[in-house]
């Protein structure tokens, strides 16, 4: 294990200095913006973990998922119930939520593999499994029901169950403690042989089985990764809100924001999620207070609802079409025609 | 010398056409055996059937002892039976060096050591220059290099090499067979698909001859070159072999 992670600090040694360096920017955040500002922020790097965690199946292992709304919803349902009925440290709960994503990703990753969904159809089957799960979760007492779950207040702050009232500035270092995880996790298996295997899956299946790789267990691996990190980010967004409901852990919504970050940040690359992420967490909050207080000239959108959605939706085109590897590729590619 | 790939009585049948029809070969450890045939004739469907990409509906396929003809690809490829493609699949959107990773990691598990081997392998195929390189931009034959360096750091036993000669200009032909030949020194043997006549009699140590799907004779290349049944079906009345 040690050699291990010997040999992977060695083989990625640039990419640790990299995470390194971002996490200590990011963790200047605090210093010099409101409570309000902070708590987007969180909101932010929640939301880029998340993301973190769908590249994995969908970015690099090629399997684009519409669904993962179901992974993020089960860990926060599970932190949710096990600190409400069974008062399980949230801690504890964010590893059994990842858990039981991981393993709701096998089995369900399993069947859709073994019986060749690729593709759209895969993205429809994982899109029709998380509304399964919403609508299970909406009608099933023990979560609550339609009336979802209410996390009681511990008071102040408390590491043990996982609040800070007091100290946003706590609540925004947990999240970016757990996407400086999630990115290590995606550095390991990048540089690993399991990463090698994902993107020959991605690439090519036929060819990669020609190279002895097993492309149902390539893919598996990827969803169960995949799942454990994206329910992570769940859990901690119910610690987060204090209340989780059906819509608010398996919305169609909440699997659109999840990849819509690693898109517009570049598919596939390790840094894509967390640039997503802080692009349209500031776009987003551009567009809000502009629509709360637009410039006289624009006062026929004061208070439109949604209209910062809309704004998303246009920008997704705009990178779909201009930079369908998002900014990432599209820096890259900027990069390598001035040098040539 | 023994057998290392047996196919034995192996019938493959699509619909209402048979594709193959009872074919036996054997490829002795160390051996080049070339296949040749006219187009349609079931040449790759011998191969997809042996790698195991087809299942097929009569027959065996032994491999170093073994029956793999119910495994699958990876299966079969693991084993040390490794195949490359008629149309050439690169992993369009990795790098040359990514794509031979993809073959060192078979048997490496240790990053490190899979790039060491990788690295070894660009250079003995040439292709060292354009590690960096996004391989969907490479020319043609470069990809096909890139094709059989990836199948060669799996450290295969028998390697099937399907057409990895069309298509290359003379002079990359040549440098081709080199390589082919360099690597059945280093013990691999090989089974060739090949329709370039002057190459595939020079390279190979005994030919099959494929026509309808059925096995028509097998033999030393200037056999094969005489024999009426294959300058019948295939190689035409005309067809002399070029003086070593």
């Amino acid at each position: 294990m040690i050699v291990r992670l010997r040999q992977l600090a060695a083989a990625s040694s640039r990419d640790l200095l990299v995470l390194l360096a971002v996490v200590a920017a990011l963790a200047l955040v605090p210093l010099g913006v409101s409570t309000f500002t902070l708590s987007v922020a969180t909101a932010a790097l929640i939301f880029a973990l998340a993301g973190i965690g769908w590249n994995v199946l969908s970015g690099f292992a090629g399997q684009f998922s519409f669904g993962h709304a179901a992974y993020f919803g089960l860990g926060a349902y599970t932190v949710a119930v096990t600190f409400t009925r069974y008062s399980i440290s949230p801690w504890l709960g964010l590893v059994l939520g990842g858990l039981v994503a991981a393993t709701f990703g096998l089995l369900t990753g399993w069947i859709s593999f073994r019986f060749g969904l690729k593709g759209a159809y895969f993205a429809l089957a994982t899109f029709a499994l998380a509304e399964l799960l919403r609508l299970t979760f909406n009608n099933f007492d023990f979560v609550g029901a339609s009336i979802g779950i209410t996390i009681p207040l511990a008071g102040g702050d408390s590491w043990g169950s996982l609040q800070f009232e007091d100290t946003p500035a706590l609540r925004y270092f947990v999240a970016l403690g757990l996407v400086a995880l999630g990115t290590l996790i995606v550095i390991a298996v990048t540089k690993s042989r399991l990463g090698s295997r994902m993107l020959a899956v991605r690439e090519d299946e036929d060819a990669a089985a020609s190279l002895g790789i097993n492309p149902l267990r390539a893919k598996l691996f990827a969803i169960a990764i995949s799942g454990f990190i994206t329910a992570l980010a769940g859990g901690y967004y119910a610690m987060f809100l204090m209340f989780v409901d059906s819509d608010l852990a398996f919305g169609p919504s909440i699997s659109v924001l999840i990849l819509l970050r690693p898109i517009i940040g570049g598919v596939g690359t390790i840094w894509g999620p967390v640039l997503g992420a802080g692009i349209l967490s500031v776009l987003g909050e551009v567009t809000r207070s502009l629509v709360r207080d637009p410039p006289s000239f624009l006062n026929a959108i004061e208070g439109v609802n949604g209209l910062d959605q809309v704004l998303f939706g246009l920008i997704l085109v705009v990178v779909i079409i201009r930079a369908p590897d998002g900014v990432i590729g599209w820096f890259r590619r900027f990069r390598s025609r001035s040098i040539t | 010398m023994s057998a290392i790939l047996s196919v034995k009585g192996v019938t493959k049948r699509f619909g209402g056409l048979t594709a193959l029809h009872e074919v036996s070969l054997d490829l002795t450890e160390g051996e080049i055996l070339g296949i040749i045939g006219p187009n349609g004739a079931g040449k790759t469907t011998l191969f997809n059937l042996i790698a195991g990409a087809i299942p097929s509906d009569e027959g065996s396929v032994t491999f170093d002892g073994e029956r793999i003809d119910r495994l699958a690809p990876h299966a079969i490829a693991g084993r040390g039976l490794v195949r490359t493609f008629q149309i050439v699949r690169p992993f369009g959107g990795l790098t040359v060096f990514e794509n031979v990773m993809v073959g060192a990691f078979l048997r490496r598990s240790d990053p490190q050591v899979a790039e060491a081997h990788a690295r070894s392998i660009l250079e003995r195929v040439g292709l060292a220059p354009l590690a960096d390189r996004q391989s969907k931009g490479l020319t043609l034959a470069a990809r096909k290099r890139l094709e059989l360096a990836r199948t060669l750091a799996t450290d295969p036993k028998v390697l099937l090499l399907d057409e990895v000669l069309a298509g290359l200009t003379p002079t990359e032909g040549i440098e081709m067979v080199e390589l082919i030949r360099s690597i059945r020194d280093d013990g691999v043997s090989l089974l060739i698909i090949e329709h370039v006549m002057a190459a595939i009699m020079a390279l190979s140590d005994r030919i099959a001859v494929i026509h309808h799907g059925e096995l028509l004779t097998v033999g030393l290349p200037t056999r094969i070159a005489k024999d009426p049944r294959v300058v019948e079906a295939y190689l035409g009345k005309e067809f002399q072999i070029a003086p070593d």
